[in-house]
């Protein structure tokens, strides 16, 4: 997030797109509902009706994976409207010229041909938006996991640029990320091109730095990213495997092709707390500990980092993960000792500048965020307030283009997928929380009314789900939220898992599947029932 | 009766509210909301309020396994990490750093994806290290 989430109160516009906020962030949420409350006005865009959409002063739902198209028909009407913060995009910015060069191909009535939102629509969330005196993005998966998610990021911070809506309070491109610790495992180089607080391996200077701090020889070639790991096993680039805390057999697309892919390693390690289905095809399983058995630090969102505390011994015989890794080092040939979590921290904190100023002692009543480059730095709660990372802003002119997999005569609807409030991911902790659990203990897909009728397919009746990678058998849940011609699914069920069905085509930038969108064929397995219907 | 609250930050989303867990003679019980964390506010969500309960979940992995005859089974630490450490040591010297890809986790602490991905690039002079941040 280039800003704090306390700031989203005082916001007065509010765009959600791609973010079921109230289910996978309530607590964001609640800064939403506060800020509306406050007379903040809201704008929700999303293909599904969630549940931020029924306080929303705006609500429309765009076409699966036409974002692009939204935002530019919103951007060419800021400026045919001269709503762009013309000072802030000649002091702060460059590439104007090309994007408004390309927003000409996005009038209204274009974009509402391409999104199925209405070109009042596209007018109103324009004005709304760059008629604000703080208007703040709130964004998630709905925008990332695409084959063009990258272009989708840029959208929005071409929007919040034009509108001189960024490095201010509540205001902002920001992104609720769904894992409590994925910044932080980004901000720890846990990336193959890029080495803790994002210094690319391919620079020599970063290369040598590290060579001498950790007195070894590294790589200056990017490494893989999970996906091209999945297809080294398979083609033998890649033989042995180590998996810290990881369920990708649950969490990535074409789940069948995962698991066959695992089940090519020559070794396959994993550490984690439960008899995942990615520790179920290893040869040796590691048991290491929750967050409740470990010290440490979680950095969230907001770039925030914050203290973990240990509450209880390790169940059994399980160990700290970090404990684990070094030992497995160690006899591996590669010693490595640390007596503490702390003790890694502040090693960290000498090799990650952003993380340069933090200690436990400064973050023991409260996390800081970063960039913390010194003792003496208060951190960062908003990014880029005088100037961009590289500068000046970057405008990128960006075209809309389709998403990988549309709809054909053999797989008729679109699925799209996502997140259910009592769970989390591939349930592996949710579904052991027995109370959690009990909120919702099987899985289902959603589909419009108009489509059950059509298919002669009964509230809570089991059907098969078929794409082109696999299918899955589920209960149907009847219910207007979704689109006639889409389907919706979670992937918290292993059982019933949407990555069965869901597409691998990545994003040739950042290389994210795009899991929100695929074709797929509902099939009614009672056949007796149609009749009946 | 032995009592204890310990401050931490939950394990769920990337919101990082703060509760106190509730120890009762070395045994979690309860999950309370901060109420002076800025984010949380006293407030929890469902998953928040019950961050306690997988901890302690019957299916909590607490021993080592291997595979053996096909199928996992209980094993010493020793036998497994030395196991898992020869076997990368033979899969780097017979194909190179490059074959061997590590992810590192989204859950766990910064502390441990920083011993992890330095283990990674150290030990096998590769960058092939991912985590889930995408999916």
């Amino acid at each position: 997030m280039t800003n704090s989430i306390p700031e989203i109160e005082d916001a007065d516009c509010i765009f959600i797109i791609g973010s079921n906020t109230s289910v996978a962030h309530p607590l964001i949420a609640s800064r939403v509902f506060k800020a509306k409350a406050k007379g903040a006005k809201l704008i929700v865009a999303d293909p599904r009706r969630i549940q931020v959409s029924s306080i929303a002063d705006i609500n429309v739902k765009q076409n699966l994976g036409s974002d692009v198209a939204l935002l530019n028909g919103v951007m060419n009407v800021i400026i045919q409207r001269g709503l762009h913060d013309k000072v802030f995009i000649e002091e702060r910015t460059e590439g104007f010229e090309a994007l408004a060069e390309t927003l000409k191909n996005y009038p209204p009535e274009k974009a509402s041909e391409i999104t199925g939102v209405s070109e009042e629509d596209i007018v109103n969330i324009a004005e709304t938006f760059a008629g604000s005196a703080k208007s703040t993005i709130l964004y998630a998966m709905g925008i990332t996991q695409h084959s063009h998610g990258v272009d989708n990021v840029k959208s929005l911070a071409n929007l919040a640029m034009l509108t001189g809506q960024i490095g201010k309070p509540s205001t902002g491109v920001n992104p609720l990320r769904g894992q409590n610790n994925v910044q932080g495992a980004c901000d720890m180089g846990g990336l193959p091109n890029v080495y803790p607080a994002y210094q690319a391996v391919t620079d020599e200077n970063n290369k040598k730095k590290f060579e001498d701090i950790w007195q070894a020889q590294l790589s200056s070639k990017v490494g893989y990213t999970i996906m091209e790991m999945m297809h080294g096993l398979e083609d033998g680039s890649i033989k042995g495997m180590v998996i810290l805390g990881e369920n990708p057999v649950g969490s990535d697309p074409d789940a069948r092709h995962v698991k066959h892919a695992l089940q090519e390693a020559d070794f396959l390690a994993v550490i984690d707390i439960f008899l995942t289905d990615t520790a179920k095809l290893a040869h040796v399983v590691l048991p290491g500990v929750s967050f409740a058995e470990k010290d440490g630090t979680f950095t969230n969102t907001e770039r925030k980092v914050m203290r973990v505390r240990k509450a209880v011994e390790p169940v059994g015989d399980s160990r700290l993960d970090w404990q684990i890794i070094c030992d497995l080092s160690t006899r591996f040939g590669l010693p490595m000792n640390y007596d503490s979590a702390e003790e890694i921290f502040n090693e960290i904190t000498q090799v990650t500048p952003s993380y340069g100023g933090l200690t436990y002692q400064r973050i023991e009543s409260g996390g800081i965020p970063w960039p913390c480059p010194n003792k003496d730095h208060p951190g960062t709660p908003i990014l880029h307030t005088e100037r961009f990372t590289r500068g000046k802003g970057l405008f990128h002119a960006i075209e809309y283009r389709p998403p990988d997999e549309l709809a054909d005569e053999e797989y008729p609807m679109l699925l799209t997928t996502g997140r259910y409030f009592p769970h989390y991911h591939t349930g592996t902790m949710t579904r052991n929380s027995p109370t959690l659990d009990n909120e919702m203990p099987e899985g289902q897909f959603e589909i419009h009314p108009y489509d059950a009728r059509t298919l002669g397919i009964r509230n809570l009746e089991e059907c098969r789900i078929v794409s082109r990678r696999g299918d899955v058998v589920t209960k149907a849940f009847i219910t207007d939220s979704v689109e006639p011609g889409t389907i919706f699914m979670s992937f918290h069920f292993m059982e019933a898992n949407a990555n069965e069905l869901t597409n691998t085509a990545l994003d040739p930038i950042c290389k994210i599947p795009e899991y929100k969108v695929c074709a797929v064929r509902v099939e009614k397995i009672q056949q007796d029932l149609a009749q009946a219907v | 009766m032995d009592i204890n609250y310990v401050r931490t930050t939950c394990p769920y989303c990337g919101c990082g509210c703060e509760f106190l867990l509730e120890t009762l003679d070395g045994k979690l019980v309860s999950t309370i909301p901060s109420k002076t964390n800025v984010m949380n506010q006293g407030k929890l969500c469902i998953k928040g309020w019950n961050a306690h309960e997988f901890v302690e979940s019957p299916n909590r992995l607490t021993k080592p396994m291997i595979r053996k005859d096909g199928e996992l089974v209980e094993t010493s630490w020793d036998e497994a990490l030395d196991f898992a450490a020869s076997r990368l040591r033979e899969i780097k010297e017979s194909h190179g750093g490059d074959s061997l890809a590590f992810l590192t986790s989204a859950k766990c602490t910064n502390e441990d994806n920083y011993v992890f991905q330095k283990f990674c690039r150290v030990g096998f002079g590769t960058n092939n290290v991912d985590h889930c941040a995408r999916l």
